[in-house]
């Protein structure tokens, strides 16, 4: 049921109140809703933007033995711990990656029976058929999916409420103060789940933890992500973890919206092409390896250019090589004219292209795989894919860090029990991005931030609803 | 390799012209792709990088306005890019068959107005009623009003001269999508898709998003089926009645357990059901995701339809008695009208779905995409 009376939200105590409206807070709200409990979520987007960052996710990563679903073969716990540990370089919880691992095999048929559709691999993820199982339509069906489950069974949902503070005496949470209808209100609850993201979409926060130059950044994600409750927690003494510095961002391309851009932004061309910063100078090995296993380091490497922005210049032989781009290229028939429309310095960057197609050798091209055609002498190198950009008309992409999410998160036991200055709280649950940063301290892996919202989210909800049994 | 990416639009640049703004959404698609198991027209889109007219064409006439995508778009208003795509499709089609309408501007007129539809109703009527005060009766049951002979001479034209204007536009169609030679694959493809209605299928069988919002129902697959095999039954019946007539001497009336009545009694209850369940939908129905102006003639269509089924129960109903003789002027009337204006109304979108599916069906072939 939506909430439109603002006197319901303080009219009693609420069994669970769930702050945040993404995967994570909908599966706890329907786990602790199946178990009895009296449910309200408390969602800071207005309806049309429900879902938090889940909206733009597209698949689900799950451990299985068999086919399961749309998962072909086998992916095993060690497989997916092996996995995660290499694109978190051991910054993860061992402990707490394995349970939500092992626990990601029961969650699929948990989230199909709970309305959620799985379809084949898309076009051009063949890779992840094996690993990753993806929502049919998109996140925003899967949240859709969950509001309907959700409000079947008796949850009620308040859209455009802005959890403020935390009310806590001791290690036991009382009440949420929440804005809503332009008013503050006391919802006043037995057992709270906190799920509401990171603070990226806070700017200034952002801008103080990374430096200034994140003011440039995009975020790609739901703006509502602006850590207010992170933040509420953090003054109250909450234990925390992740780098509170660093967040997770690709590149994508330099004309997305401030926020909100999602997956069209994405930009594929940089192994096809050389890229250069303002000043129309390379910066790094454009080719060091298929672009699934390097747009990840690309956000980082233009956030350390000046203005945060980089340009990928092709020629019209690899226009037609990569997943076409949501917006049209720049493109001109030379490069002084293409130096011109990207407002670059012209004589650098014909210099910067006269020498790297000096530095091309003869090879055998190769698109789809690791080709070693590589330059010689040049520095930075291009290791593979180093064809000259010599075939008119020239095309650029201009390139930006894409901010996902931030590390910085809650501490959570196996149970998702936060923890405070005194110990574990009584009655604080909290899931997904809010507490990723237990399991992620660095890098990502494709559909993990889902399995670590759906594990913990049910989990959250289940350990709410025995507490107030 | 190239690819003429002066094609492509700012993703950013809302346009009124619809086929400029199905393009600029289709793009937008492509770039994402989450909706690929919904219907035929994702994976289409996948197999292009670019999109020429015609390549926006066939898209158009491919999808069914199951509505699937809009509920799972993440870039719906408010969002900057404002995608609405099954109201952006259901334009530049709508648009394609005023310009493939031949002659040129009638199907403005009845695709729009549903008073349009109703004006020809009623001159069609008046016509039949003219018709039967002065011609003429010759035969038993209907044909004391009407004989045969005046019935063959004003339908045949009637029947004939739409389907020209039908193929013309159907010819115009396929030189702008691109149609190659037609294979019975192609054929075989197509109807299994059609008789199924498998574009409204949500891909999995849950059904669409037509009239529940967010929530999936299988209601307007099940009245679009109603309607469409409603019709096909009647027409049938009709075809029956033809041969009959012709090839075994047999004149009208038959009796209930003849061959056009055993098809045309069933034809009709599902005809008007299915009218009637079309229109209780399309109350619930959000029009925001429906072709824009539209509306109107869309609604007269299904009245004009439902009409045609109903009169035609009743004329049997009635029979021997004195009410056969209006009803069947009222009955005529509509068939006249419903006949004529099949080139210039709704009904237009049966012809160029199917087409469309037979060169989705041909396009997949060719691109080893089965």
């Amino acid at each position: 049921m939506t909430l439109s009376d603002p006197k319901q939200l303080s009219a009693g105590v609420w069994d669970v109140v769930i702050a945040g409206g993404g995967n994570a807070a909908l599966c706890a709200a329907i786990e602790a809703a199946e178990a009895g409990a009296k449910v309200l979520i408390l969602e800071g987007a207005p309806k049309a933007y429900r879902g938090g960052n889940s909206r733009h996710t597209r698949n689900f990563r799950c451990m299985h033995h068999g086919d399961l679903g749309p998962l072909v073969e086998t992916y095993d716990e060690d497989e997916f711990w092996q996995d995660l540990l290499r694109v978190t370089k051991g910054k993860t919880d061992e402990g707490l990656a394995r349970h939500a691992i092992r626990t990601s095999a029961d969650c699929l048929p948990w989230m199909q029976a709970h309305g959620v559709r799985f379809q084949p691999s898309l076009a051009g993820t063949l890779s992840l058929d094996r690993t990753n199982a993806f929502f049919l339509g998109g996140g925003k069906a899967l949240v859709n999916a969950y509001y309907l489950t959700a409000e079947d069974l008796g949850v009620t949902v308040a859209y455009e409420a802005q959890v403020k503070h935390v009310g806590i005496e001791g290690n036991r949470a009382t009440h949420i103060d929440v804005e809503f209808g332009g008013a503050l209100h006391r919802v006043q609850g037995r057992a709270f789940v906190l799920a509401s993201g990171g603070f990226q979409s806070d700017i200034e926060w952002l801008a103080r933890a990374w430096g200034p130059s994140a003011r440039n950044f995009l975020i790609r994600g739901t703006p509502y992500n602006r850590g207010v409750v992170l933040k509420d927690m953090l003054d109250q003494g909450a234990e925390t973890v992740g780098d509170p510095t660093q967040c997770h961002a690709v590149a994508i391309d330099g004309r997305a919206p401030k926020f909100d851009g999602g997956i069209v932004t994405r930009l594929d061309c940089v192994p096809f092409s050389i890229v250069v910063n303002k000043n129309a100078a390379r910066f790094y090995d454009e080719g060091e390896d298929v672009w699934p296993k390097r747009y990840a380091i690309w956000g980082r490497l233009v956030a350390a250019q000046p203005d945060q922005v980089g340009y990928s210049i092709i020629d019209s032989r690899s226009i037609d090589l990569f997943m076409p781009s949501v917006y049209p290229p720049i493109s001109a028939d030379t490069i002084d004219e293409l130096a011109q429309k990207l407002g670059l310095p012209a004589e650098a960057l014909a210099e910067t292209v006269a020498t790297f197609n000096a530095a091309c050798r003869p090879g055998d091209f190769h698109p789809q795989k690791l080709d070693g055609v590589a330059t010689k002498g040049l520095v930075p190198p291009k290791t593979n894919w180093a064809r000259s950009i010599s075939e008119p008309p020239y095309y650029a992409y201009s390139l930006r860090p894409g901010v996902t999410f931030t590390y910085l998160g809650l501490k959570v036991d196996q149970t998702a029990r936060a923890t405070g200055p005194e110990g574990r709280y009584d009655n604080i649950w909290s899931a997904g991005e809010m507490m990723a940063g237990s399991i992620l301290g660095q890098g990502y892996l494709a559909g993990f931030g889902m399995t670590i919202g759906t594990v913990f989210g049910r989990i959250a909800g289940q350990e709410a609803a025995k507490h107030v049994a | 390799m190239s690819l003429d990416v002066t094609l492509q639009t700012d993703p950013g640049a809302i346009s009124t012209d619809p086929v400029e703004e199905a393009r600029r959404q289709i793009e937008i698609c492509n770039a994402c792709r989450y909706c690929e198991g919904f219907c035929s027209v994702f994976p289409a889109i996948t197999r292009e990088k670019v999109f020429a007219d015609g390549d926006i064409t066939q898209l158009a006439n491919l999808c069914h306005n199951c509505r699937g995508c809009y509920y799972a778009c993440q870039y719906t208003a408010p969002h900057e890019f404002a995608l609405n795509l099954p109201r952006a499709l259901a334009s530049a089609r709508t648009d394609s068959w005023e310009r493939f309408a031949w002659p040129g501007g009638l199907a403005r007129t009845f695709q729009a107005r549903g008073e349009a539809l109703a004006a020809a109703l009623v001159i069609g009527t008046a016509l039949m009623f003219a018709a039967i005060a002065g011609l003429p009766g010759g035969g038993a049951g209907f044909y004391a009003w009407l004989s045969h002979g005046a019935m063959v001479a004003i339908f045949l034209p009637a029947f004939f001269l739409p389907l020209v204007a039908i193929a013309i536009g159907l010819r115009r169609y396929w030189q702008e999508v691109g149609g190659t030679r037609i294979t019975w694959a192609d054929l075989r493809d197509a109807g299994l898709a059609a008789g199924r209605m498998k574009n409204l299928s949500g891909g999995q069988g849950q059904g669409c998003n037509f009239e529940k919002e967010e929530r999936f129902s299988d209601a307007r697959r099940h009245v679009h089926q109603a309607v469409m095999y409603g019709f096909l039954l009647c027409f049938a019946s009709t075809s029956a009645g033809t041969l009959l007539h012709y090839l075994f001497d047999m004149q009208a009336p038959y009796g209930f357990w003849s061959l056009p009545k055993l098809l045309g009694v069933p034809g009709g209850l599902l005809l008007v059901v299915g009218c009637a369940g079309m229109l209780m939908l399309r109350k619930k129905a959000d029009p925001e995701l429906g072709t824009p102006g539209r509306s109107s003639g869309e609604r007269g269509f299904i009245w004009l339809l439902g009409f045609v089924g109903l009169s035609g129960l009743l004329l049997y109903a009635v029979r021997g008695t004195g009410l056969t003789g209006p009803l069947l002027a009222l009955h005529l009337g509509g068939v006249l009208a419903f006949f004529l204006l099949t080139p210039y109304s709704k009904m237009a979108h049966g012809f160029y779905r199917f087409t469309a599916l037979v060169r989705d069906a041909q396009d997949r072939r060719a691109r080893g995409n089965v």
